[in-house]
C-alpha cells in the first residue's frame, strides 16, 4: 500500500492539470480513493505523471536482434549494465539488450511499450524476448499488410475469409493488433518492385491495390473490434514528395479508426533529394480536421542509430544511399525486414528536414490526444533520448538555438522557425502517456483515476526539462516503487496484453492446405502456444457498432 | 625516472592489462601502481601479483618479460612512452591517441587497432589486423604511424582511414582490406588479395604483388610524395627508392568492384 501526498498531478485522462492531490494505491497495484497504513511518499513540490506509454517502438524480435548483432561497434562504446543482486547485465546503446531495455524505459518513467512490428514467424522469439524485458507492460502488433494468404483473399474479394484469416493470425501470434507496413509494397518487392501509388495494382496481383488493402484492413480491424485500430506504416516511406501518397492513404481511411505510425517519415514535399522539404503543414491540417486518426511523430534526433523496418524495399534503397551495412531477413510470404545502421547529421539537408518535420508535426497538430511522442525507436533515434524531444517541444528558445546550428539553406524547406508554440506539462503528459494509452485502447493505462493501474512517475520540478524527464525521482509500476533516487529498486515482470478476436472455427482447416503449400515449417508448430506467454493479460474486443 | 616492470611468470590465461599505460602510471606512487587492477581471465588481481614494480610517477614505462599473453598494453594512451623488452600480446596500443611504443620482440594481433595518433615500432614480427577497425566499426586507424620490422599477418590496415603502416617483412592476405585512406608500405611484398575492396588510400610495395583482377594498370610514375616519406623514414633505416634513375612505380587503381579510388604502387627497378 502506498500514499503519495502533496504532488502536483498532471492527469489528462481526468482533466487534472497540476492540481495538488493525494494518490492512494492498494495492495493489488490499483489506484484507490483511500488506504490505511503503508508507505507514504511526500511529493510536495514535485510533479506527478501517469507512467509513460510508447505507442510505437521496436524492442524485441528478429529484426532488433539482428540489429544488435550487426552493430558490435556500438556495444563497445555504450553504457553497460553490470549485474547486481537484483539486476541482470546488459548493454544500452542503439539497440539495447532485453533486460537493459526494461531498465532504460522504466528509468525514464515509461511503464508500457508497444512492440509495433512482429511477423507471426518470429512471434515466438519475440515473446521470449519480451518476457526478458522487466518492469514494463507490453503489447505486440502482427504484421499483416503483405501476408500473401490474406492478400489472396482480398484479391478474390472474399472479405469474410480475409477477416477470419486476420483474426486467426492475431491469435496465432498472441498479439494485440494489426500492423500494416507499406501495404502491398513488400509483397511487390519480392517481384523486384515496390508499391508507391495507392491505386496501381500490385505486382503479382491482377486487381489488388495498396488502397484496397488499406481500406479493407482498417475495416477488418474495426469489425473485429480490436482495442487498437489498424497501425499503419504508409507506402512510400522516406521519399521526397511522399506527402501525396500519405494524404491519399488517409483518404482511403475515411470513416475508419486508424493510427498512422511515424508520420514524420511520410510528410515530405519536393521532387528529389535536393528539393526535398517539409510538408507537415498539409499533413497536420488533415489530422486537425480528422479526429478519427491518431499518429506518432517518429521524430528524428541527430546522432548514430540503426534503422530497422519490415519495409524491405526502403531499406535496400537506404543501403544504396549510404553505402553502409545492410541486413535483410527473409520472412517467407508474410512480410520483409531490413536493417541499416545510420547517422543523422545536422549538416545533411535531408536529415535536417527530417529533424524539423518530426517536431513540426508535434507542434502543428493541435490536439495532443492525436499526436504522440515517438522516435520509432530505434529508427529516428533511441527511445532513451525522448527527454531531448520533450525539451525541444517545451522550450521555443532552445529550439531556435538548435535551428541556428543547421545549414542556412534549410530555412526555405521547413516551417519550424515560424512556430512558437510550447508544450505545457499537461500536453506532454497527454502526448507521452494518456494519448497513446487511449489510442491503444488500454483503459487502465495513462490514467490516474480510481481503478486504474498504479503506474506513476514523480519528477522533481526543475528548469532543465531534459534532465527532469530523464531522471524521475520515483517510478511506480503497478504500485511497486521500481525507481527511487536514480536507482533501480525492484524489477517486477511486466504483463503482456493480448486479444482473441472472434474467428470462424473452420479457419484452421481453411488455412492448413494454403499454409502447407508455401511455408517451411509445419502448421502445428506455427501458432504460439498460449502457455508460452508469461503473465498474459487478455483484453476485450468490442465491435464499434456494439459500443 | 622511469617505471620498470618485470613479469614474474607468464600468466596461464590471458591477462588484460590496459592499466599498463603511461597515462595511468604518471601520477601514481609505487604502491598505488602495485595495487592497480588487472584481469587474469575473469579474476581481478592486483598488478603486483604478476609484476615486480620499480619506480613511480613517470610517463616512461619499461616492461620486461615474456608478455605474449598480456593484452591491451598502452591501450588508449595519449602521451609518454612504453618500451618493451620481450614479446607482447594482442591489442597493443589499440585506440591510442598519442605517445610512443617500442617493442624489442614480437607483437600479436590488433596492434594499433583504431588508433587516433601516436607511434608504434615493433622490431620483431607482428600478427594480423594491424591498425585495423574492430569488427563492425566503420574505420580503423585514423592517424599515427606503425612500423613493423618483421613479417605481419592477415588484414593489415583493414578499413584504416589515415596514417601510415610500414612492414619490413612480408604480409599475409588481405593487406589494406576495405582501406578508406592512409598509406601502407610493404618493403617485402604481401601474399594475395592486397587492397581488396579498398576505397581510397595508397599501398606501396617494393616487391612484385599478385594483383587482383579488379585493379587496373594506370601508368608508370614517380610520385613526389615518396621523397617526402623517405626523408621521414630514413631515421628508421628505411629507404624508399624514388628517383627515375632507380626505376618507377607502376600504378594500379581500384578496387574497381567497390568501386574504389585507391591505388597500389608497385616498384619496378630500372
Amino acid at each position: 500500500m502506498l500514499r503519495i501526498t502533496g504532488g502536483k498531478i498532471y492527469d489528462p485522462a481526468n482533466g487534472i492539470d497540476g492540481q495538488v492531490k493525494d494518490l492512494c494505491v492498494d495492495d493489488t497495484g490499483t489506484i484507490v480513493s483511500s488506504v490505511d497504513g503503508g508507505r507514504t511518499i511526500d511529493a510536495s513540490g514535485m510533479i506527478i505523471f501517469p507512467g509513460g506509454v510508447d505507442v510505437h517502438t521496436h524492442v524485441a524480435g528478429g529484426a532488433i536482434n539482428f540489429a544488435r548483432a550487426m552493430t558490435p561497434e556500438d556495444h563497445r562504446r555504450t553504457q553497460a549494465f553490470i549485474r547486481t543482486q537484483s539486476r541482470r547485465s546488459g548493454l544500452g546503446g542503439m539497440a539495447p539488450t532485453t533486460f537493459a531495455t526494461g531498465y532504460l524505459y522504466a528509468g525514464m518513467g515509461f511503464t508500457t511499450v508497444n512492440e509495433a512490428a512482429v511477423p507471426v514467424l518470429s512471434a515466438r522469439h519475440t515473446h521470449e524476448e519480451l518476457a526478458d524485458i522487466p518492469i514494463v507492460d507490453k503489447a505486440t502488433l502482427t504484421l499483416m499488410a503483405n501476408n500473401e494468404i490474406m492478400l489472396d483473399q482480398m484479391e478474390a474479394g472474399e472479405y469474410e475469409r480475409a477477416k477470419n484469416v486476420v483474426a486467426w493470425y492475431i491469435w496465432a501470434a498472441k498479439s494485440y493488433g494489426v500492423k500494416a507496413v507499406n501495404p502491398g509494397g513488400v509483397a511487390a518487392w519480392k517481384w523486384g518492385s515496390d508499391a508507391k501509388q495507392l491505386t496501381d495494382p500490385i505486382d503479382g496481383y491482377n486487381s489488388l491495390t495498396p488502397g484496397k488493402i488499406v481500406t479493407m484492413l482498417a475495416t477488418i480491424c474495426d469489425d473485429l473490434g480490436l482495442p487498437h485500430p489498424m497501425h499503419l506504416h504508409c507506402n512510400n516511406l522516406g521519399a521526397p514528395g511522399n506527402i501525396s501518397t500519405t494524404i491519399d492513404t488517409l483518404k482511403h481511411l475515411e470513416g475508419h479508426r486508424a493510427h498512422i505510425a511515424h508520420s514524420q517519415y511520410h510528410a515530405y514535399g519536393g521532387d528529389d533529394w535536393d528539393t526535398m522539404c517539409s510538408a507537415t503543414v498539409q499533413l497536420a491540417e488533415y489530422f486537425n480536421t480528422h479526429p478519427n486518426i491518431t499518429t506518432d511523430a517518429g521524430a528524428v534526433l541527430f546522432g548514430d542509430t540503426v534503422t530497422i523496418t519490415a519495409d524491405g524495399p526502403w531499406q535496400h534503397l537506404l543501403y544504396k544511399l549510404t553505402g553502409r551495412k545492410w541486413g535483410n531477413l527473409d520472412v517467407e510470404n508474410e512480410t520483409g525486414c531490413g536493417i541499416v545502421p545510420y547517422t543523422y547529421r545536422p549538416s545533411n539537408l535531408v536529415n535536417a528536414v527530417q529533424w524539423a518535420s518530426g517536431l513540426e508535426l508535434m507542434l502543428l497538430i493541435r490536439n495532443p490526444w492525436q499526436v504522440f511522442l515517438s522516435t520509432d525507436h530505434p529508427n529516428g533515434g533511441c527511445f532513451w533520448r525522448y527527454p531531448e524531444i520533450i525539451q525541444l517541444l517545451m522550450c521555443a528558445d532552445f529550439r531556435s538555438e538548435c535551428i541556428k546550428t543547421l545549414p542556412d539553406r534549410i530555412k526555405s524547406k521547413i516551417t519550424l522557425p515560424e512556430i512558437d508554440r510550447e508544450y505545457t506539462l499537461y500536453e506532454v503528459a497527454t502526448s507521452m502517456s494518456a494519448g497513446p494509452a487511449r489510442a491503444l485502447g488500454l483503459t487502465r493505462k495513462g490514467n490516474l483515476g480510481i481503478g486504474c493501474d498504479a503506474d506513476i512517475v514523480i519528477y522533481e520540478e526543475e528548469d532543465d526539462v531534459a534532465r527532469m524527464f530523464s531522471h524521475p525521482r520515483y517510478v511506480i509500476k503497478g504500485g511497486e516503487v521500481v525507481i527511487e533516487d536514480g536507482d533501480i529498486r525492484e524489477t517486477p515482470e511486466g504483463r503482456e496484453f493480448l486479444v482473441k478476436p472472434s474467428c470462424a472455427p473452420e479457419t484452421d482447416e481453411f488455412m492448413r492446405p494454403l499454409f502447407e503449400d508455401c511455408y517451411t515449417m509445419s502448421f502445428e508448430n506455427y501458432p504460439v502456444e498460449f502457455e508460452r506467454i508469461e503473465n498474459p493479460n487478455m483484453q476485450e474486443c468490442v465491435n464499434a457498432s456494439e459500443k | 625516472m622511469t617505471v620498470t616492470l618485470h613479469l614474474k611468470q607468464p600468466p596461464s590465461v590471458p591477462l588484460e592489462a590496459e592499466v599498463l599505460s603511461p597515462n595511468v602510471m604518471a601520477e601514481l606512487s609505487n604502491s598505488e601502481i602495485r595495487s592497480l587492477v588487472v584481469y587474469h581471465g575473469k579474476r581481478q588481481v592486483p598488478l603486483e601479483e604478476f609484476f615486480d614494480v620499480e619506480g613511480e610517477r613517470s610517463d616512461e614505462l619499461i616492461l620486461h618479460g615474456e608478455l605474449t599473453k598480456v593484452r591491451m598494453i598502452g591501450r588508449a594512451m595519449s602521451s609518454g612512452s612504453i618500451t618493451v623488452h620481450g614479446s607482447v600480446g594482442m591489442h597493443l596500443g589499440a585506440r591510442m591517441t598519442g605517445g610512443s611504443i617500442e617493442v624489442h620482440g614480437d607483437a600479436s594481433d590488433w596492434i594499433g587497432a583504431e588508433m587516433m595518433n601516436g607511434f608504434i615500432h615493433v622490431h620483431g614480427n607482428a600478427g594480423g589486423q594491424i591498425g585495423a577497425a574492430y569488427r563492425g566499426a566503420l574505420a580503423g586507424m585514423k592517424n599515427g604511424t606503425i612500423i613493423v620490422d618483421g613479417a605481419a599477418g592477415l588484414e593489415v590496415g583493414m578499413r584504416m582511414r589515415r596514417g601510415t603502416i610500414i612492414l619490413g617483412g612480408p604480409a599475409v592476405d588481405f593487406t589494406g582490406l576495405q582501406m578508406k585512406g592512409g598509406t601502407i608500405i610493404l618493403l617485402s611484398g604481401a601474399e594475395i588479395r592486397t587492397g581488396a575492396w579498398m576505397n581510397r588510400g595508397t599501398i606501396i610495395s617494393l616487391k612484385p604483388l599478385q594483383m587482383m583482377p579488379t585493379f587496373a594498370y594506370a601508368s608508370d610514375f614517380n610520385p613526389t610524395f615518396v621523397n617526402v616519406y623517405t626523408k621521414r623514414l630514413k631515421q628508421f633505416g628505411i629507404n624508399l627508392p624514388f628517383t627515375a634513375s632507380q626505376g618507377a612505380y607502376q600504378r594500379y587503381s581500384g578496387d574497381l568492384s567497390v568501386p574504389g579510388k585507391g591505388e597500389i604502387l608497385v616498384w619496378q627497378p630500372a
